[in-house]
């Protein structure tokens, strides 16, 4: 994706559009994906499928096919257990052969549930561990100023996640380096694996948390894609002095109602006859 | 490096220096020389053209880091006190390029901190260094939490790690630079920065992963790692004039254990004893134990070290002489266990 000359070129209908049809794409590939492991994450998957889509089709400096390229811009997936809708971006980017999603988690294969930086190309960074890779993000963004290169990082963090304490200390080193290069997206889905984030622990007022960390503060409906892309492009092209915490609020399972209706599809399988319908109930929503 | 030291000396109101004798945080790194060696030796790899960042969780007095900090600030990231954060943020700094040293005391970097370092770096291959210093029981009185008796058990059992005690800071500075380009993490082992110098500068038997031996010895061989080095030592010397024939082997790296000299030993003595600041569960005696077994050697061991247990409170000198891990204590454990029926027995 070049750098963008004006916000009407990238934030065109188009692009947009474009967004729209592979956040579609990560869901459908999600249920399939899913399908050959017998377990997985849809609903956490399925709310943040128009962020993954708007950051790797609309806002990441990549170069096609290069996952290695230095000065690209970094995504580090702190809800690594929605990794099953980054890897058929990552292939789609050319980064590795489609191919091997077909094999994803059999044995040998390097697609997991969790990403794993040393298997897949173009996953910049591993995760798994819930309340690491704010921390991993900042340094990076730290990296990019020491060694000069001008990248950003983006944190897709969960909601639940934001109980974990290292995330606080994360956000009060960048908050008090005024790291700019550094946003935190968080998918505010409302829930976790036990329930309502906010009847388990409350995390509220979360944009006054972030703000009282140092941090700018950004409310976006999450699967508004036109808000995503704007919000995210003014942060990549602004050079702000703060980093910035883009609060998407999300609907978990989003795309299939009774996955909607009932947060036990943090991790589930659906067997044929349901698999089909919901991908006619996805297929159908577009 | 020529630092000037005067900023770290204690002035009274009237800005002159307190008496001698008493002292505060920065000064302490005056009666520290290990520790006010490594802020310089991480410095001369800045100097040396490696890309070295240095972090630390508000111990930047504590650890010698004012010296590095003094040097080079544009490589010295202060992240206050955050251990975890610390460590995972070397992790991100690892990915560009950078070669990041997180300095900490040795119980909050390697317990505390055992699954960052484990998840974000040992498993992502990132080339940090760890350095745990005020290992064992150095700490004395401060007590358990700031103790670190398992350090060396939860760092060998990480894969991709390398574990390293140096013994002193001579040895401290060669395996420095000589892991600074190791593509894979490394745990350096630290004690509190006052032990007595055993090696002298650029002593060339000090090389990663090769043990150092001292003397062999048909009796027993002493095999010890860090901060037991010296004391072995000493104890060899009283155990000798004694008429034992004993070796000592400095250990320092535990991880790759260098077995070639284990076996040596195995074969060259009746008994082999590991001396460690350390449980003697899991840490030197039990990757020691570990080889001898792999093999089918079946040379008396004596595992001498922490048996199992949190250290009462005292001085760290007192501590030393409890646990009979100072010169004197060590050969009286080598006498006991030389007699013992485990030595004379046929069962081999």
């Amino acid at each position: 994706m070049p750098a963008s000359e004006g916000a009407s070129l990238t934030t065109s209908s188009e692009v947009v559009e474009r967004i729209r049809e592979r956040a579609q794409f990560v869901r459908l590939e999600t249920v399939r994906l899913i399908s050959i492991a017998k377990t997985g994450h849809y609903s956490s998957t399925f709310s943040c499928a128009e962020i993954l889509a708007t950051l790797y089709y609309g806002v990441l400096r990549l170069r096609h096919g290069d996952p290695q390229w230095p000065d690209r811009d970094r995504f580090v997936m702190g809800k690594g257990h929605a990794a099953v809708g980054l890897y058929p971006i990552l292939a789609d980017h050319g980064f590795f052969d489609p191919e091997l999603l077909d094999g994803y988690t059999r044995l040998g294969n390097p697609l997991g549930d969790h990403p794993d930086m040393t298997k897949v190309p173009g996953c910049d960074f591993s995760s798994g561990s819930l309340g690491h890779n704010l921390s991993v993000g900042l340094g990076m963004a730290l990296g990019a100023r020491m060694t000069g290169r001008d990248f950003n990082v983006y944190a897709l963090l969960g909601d639940g996640e934001l109980h974990e304490g290292q995330i606080w200390e994360a956000a009060a080193a960048a908050g008090h380096y005024g790291v700019g290069n550094l946003v935190a997206i968080v998918d505010r889905n409302g829930y976790c694996l036990d329930g309502k984030v906010d009847d388990i622990i409350t995390i509220e007022p979360l944009a006054d948390r972030w703000r009282a960390f140092g941090w700018d503060v950004v409310e976006v409906d999450g699967h508004d894609v036109p808000a995503l892309l704007d919000t995210l492009l003014r942060l990549r092209d602004g050079a702000p002095a703060k980093p910035t915490a883009v609060i998407a609020h999300t609907v978990k399972g989003k795309g299939v109602g009774f996955m909607e209706r009932d947060f036990g599809w943090h991790l589930g399988w659906l067997a044929e006859q349901d698999e089909a319908a919901v991908i006619r109930e996805l297929k159908d929503e577009k | 490096m020529n630092l000037n030291t005067d900023s770290l000396v204690p002035r009274g109101a009237d800005g002159q220096p307190l008496a001698e004798g008493s002292w505060h945080i920065p000064s302490m790194l005056l009666k520290s020389p290990g520790l006010l060696a490594l802020g310089e030796q991480l410095g001369a790899l800045v100097d040396d053209g490696e890309p070295v960042v240095v972090l630390t969780p508000d111990l930047s007095f504590s650890n010698g880091l004012w010296a590095f900090h003094e040097r080079h600030p544009e490589r010295f990231l202060q992240l206050g006190v955050s251990e975890q954060n610390s460590v995972s943020v070397a992790a991100g700094l690892a990915t560009t390029g950078l070669r990041p040293y997180v300095t900490g005391f040795a119980s909050f970097l390697a317990l505390l901190c055992c699954e960052q370092i484990r998840t974000d770096i040992a498993y992502t291959r990132q080339p940090v260094r760890l350095i745990g210093h005020h290992s064992g029981i150095t700490f004395g009185f401060y007590g358990t939490s700031h103790h670190a008796t398992e350090d060396i058990a939860i760092m060998r059992t990480i894969a991709n790690m390398t574990v390293v005690a140096p013994a002193d800071h001579v040895a401290m500075g060669v395996l420095l630079k000589a892991y600074a380009d190791h593509p894979l993490p490394v745990y350096f082992r630290m004690g509190r920065g006052r032990e007595p110098i055993v090696y002298e500068p650029d002593d060339e038997r000090i090389r990663p992963g090769q043990a150092i031996v001292h003397a062999t010895g048909d009796d027993l061989t002493i095999i010890a790692t860090g901060t037991t080095v010296h004391p072995s030592l000493l104890a060899a010397e009283e155990l000798r004039a004694e008429g034992h024939s004993v070796g000592v082997i400095d250990l320092h790296t535990i991880k790759p254990l260098d077995e070639a000299a284990v076996v040596a030993a195995a074969q060259g003595s009746r008994g082999l004893m590991t001396v460690e600041e350390h449980n003697v569960y899991g840490g030197l005696g039990g990757a020691v134990a570990e080889t001898l077994t792999d093999r089918g050697i079946g040379v008396p061991l004596l595992r001498h070290g922490i048996r199992d247990e949190y250290a009462p409170i005292g001085p760290p000198t007192h501590l030393y002489r409890h646990y009979r891990l100072d010169g004197p204590g060590i050969a009286e454990e080598a006498r006991a266990f030389l007699k013992s029926g485990r030595m004379t027995s046929d069962v081999r």
